[in-house]
């Protein structure tokens, strides 16, 4: 009971209460407990929904009771109201089987329901991520200029896996093979970015990789950056955001050199980079979607990210 | 009313014949009087053709229901089959181009009636007590109706399709907080991959229309129940005398008995 001095405004309806909220709270952190398979994070959320569920549940139960309680003294009740407590049957063998079929019911419920919703949330977010994409020899990407390369993010799912990488070989740094592999989705919402440049379609090449997919590569030329067709973002040659609405650079592969071949790994999203080629200095973080903030104050809205 | 009050003067044998299963119908399950009260409700006499933009929007769902259950005849939700099945559909089968054309556009006319209709009430000022709770229905299905066409857009699976709606959930993804389990659950994934087209199908043809018939039911119980109001200018209802005052605060509209 929060109000119960003066007569209020509605007459129906319970006073207002924070219980709900909290209630709301622990049910929030439960879910994105299981989502994020923390188990004490949903432990501690059950916790908060058990206790603010009992809290809520006393008061709404125990309102309506305390205000009257509060209005009516036991001495103003007139005498005919005032039953013999021996004729009042407190908890009858009714309410008793009603109760028990509500609850049955519900546990029923919840263990044909809770599998089901599992089914249709869970797959989403588990066993996520793909393998490493060979994408060629590197004597294919010369050295300078941007590669086009797409390839099959995922062979298993065949086509509607086709993924684009611009690709430059910075030559070699300290000995060691430097390349810049940017994804060619738009980080404000995901659209193919372009070559500012020249595509040299007529060179295109196939790769083919042993048993796996097929790989094309069509080498550009005096690539000044790249633009997104959508909405007009644009991109200077490291990714860095020159004009338009995204929120950060173009995201990176991370790459191994196996045989002398050009392996994808892990995509990963990128801050800002300063420097150039096989000097730059990348900002980098876990890879998020297009249009979430990864540095500055805006990137505290998006505390949680899901399993990729 | 052939139907109910049983006459003393012989009925001519064609009215018989088609009372007969009514009655039948009537005695069993009252659906008869039922649907009779539904259809035959009073409306304020001064009623007008703007009034008919709900009954219209209703119309144009039902053509979506009818052509989407046929479309799904021939669609396959497959990503190496979907366009091709589309394009089957469109050329090859006979009077394909016609009913998929039907949805496709109808989905449109679906849009625009339902702004028309919440326009309509909304200048009318339909939506005041006692009628606060329609509005809020009917803003649900506004939602769930261009949840329908969002779902719908990426069927076809052409370029249009697909870019649009990588745009679309990553402008769900956006959202702050729980915005990028959003865009990942509606992708079926990190990326959109196999299950995607098919998660979308499932959800355009099932969950969501599941959810608009409901939402419709609730909506046109509500209608039937505080009935349709008169226009701002009416006149029939300017000089009626306000219900009385119930004890209990309210207007009198949910007293018992006849209305």
């Amino acid at each position: 009971m929060v109000e119960t001095k003066g007569p209020t405004g509605s007459p129906h309806g319970p006073a207002p209460s924070l219980w709900p909220l909290g209630f709301a709270i622990g049910l929030t952190v439960v879910l994105v407990g299981l989502v994020i398979g923390s188990w004490s994070a949903a432990a501690v959320g059950a916790v908060l929904m058990v206790a603010f569920g009992f809290i809520w549940v006393r008061d709404v139960v125990s309102g309506g009771e305390a205000e009257a309680a509060s209005a009516v003294t036991p001495a103003a009740v007139p005498a005919e109201y005032v039953v013999d407590d021996e004729e009042l049957e407190t908890y009858g063998r009714g309410t008793f089987l009603g109760l028990t079929t509500l609850g049955l019911g519900g546990v029923i419920t919840g263990l044909v329901a809770l599998p089901v919703t599992g089914f249709a949330v869970l797959p989403a977010f588990v066993g996520q991520g793909t393998d490493d994409i060979d994408i060629g020899p590197i004597d294919d990407y010369p050295e300078g200029e941007f590669v086009v390369a797409t390839f099959l993010s995922d062979p298993e799912q065949g086509e509607v896996s086709r993924r684009t990488a611009y690709v430059r070989n910075n030559g070699a740094k300290d000995g060691r093979p430097s390349f810049t592999i940017l994804s060619n989705r738009c980080v404000h919402l995901g659209c193919p970015v372009q070559v500012n440049g020249l595509s040299l379609e007529d060179q295109k090449k196939v790769a083919k990789v042993e048993g796996g997919p097929s790989v094309e590569l069509t080498p550009t030329q005096a690539a000044s950056g790249f633009g997104c067709p959508c909405h007009g973002g644009q991109y200077d040659t490291e990714g860095n955001r020159t004009a338009g609405p995204p929120v950060r650079a173009l995201d990176r592969y991370r790459f191994v050199i196996r045989d002398g071949r050009l392996v994808l790994a892990d995509p990963y999203s990128v801050g800002r980079v300063d420097g150039k080629g096989a000097d730059a200095v990348i900002r980098a973080y876990d890879w998020v979607n297009p249009s979430v903030h990864v540095d500055g104050p805006e990137s505290i809205l998006y505390p949680l990210e899901p399993p990729h | 009313m052939a139907t109910t009050a049983p006459r003393k003067r012989k009925q001519p044998k064609l009215v018989t014949l088609v009372n007969y299963p009514l009655d039948w119908l009537e005695e069993r399950s009252g659906i008869v009087g039922g649907v009779k009260y539904f259809l035959f409700r009073n409306v304020p006499r001064d009623s007008s053709w703007w009034h008919t933009l709900g009954s219209a929007t209703l119309t144009a769902f039902l053509v979506q229901v009818g052509t989407g259950v046929i479309l799904a005849f021939y669609y396959k939700p497959d990503p190496d089959k979907a366009y091709q099945s589309i394009q089957q559909i469109t050329n090859d089968l006979t009077l394909g181009w016609l009913v998929r054309g039907m949805h496709r556009w109808g989905a449109s006319v679906f849009i625009i009636l339902m702004f028309f209709h919440m326009a309509r009430v909304f200048l009318f000022g339909a939506y005041k007590y006692p009628r606060e709770l329609n509005w809020i229905v009917g803003a649900a299905l506004l939602i769930t109706g261009m949840l329908e066409g969002f779902t719908g857009y990426l069927l076809p699976w052409d370029q249009t399709a697909y870019w649009a709606t990588v745009v679309g959930v990553n402008i769900n993804a956006s959202a702050p907080f729980l915005g990028p389990f959003l865009a990942q659950f509606l992708r079926g994934g990190a990326e959109i991959g196999t299950n995607t087209l098919s998660i979308w199908y499932s959800l355009h043809m099932l969950l969501i229309p599941g959810a608009l018939f409901a939402l419709i039911g609730l909506h046109l119980y509500l209608v039937t129940r505080l009935g349709v109001s008169s226009p701002p200018w009416s006149k029939v209802a300017a000089g009626r005398e306000r219900p009385p005052e119930q004890p209990n605060g309210r207007a009198g509209l949910t007293r018992g008995g006849r209305r």
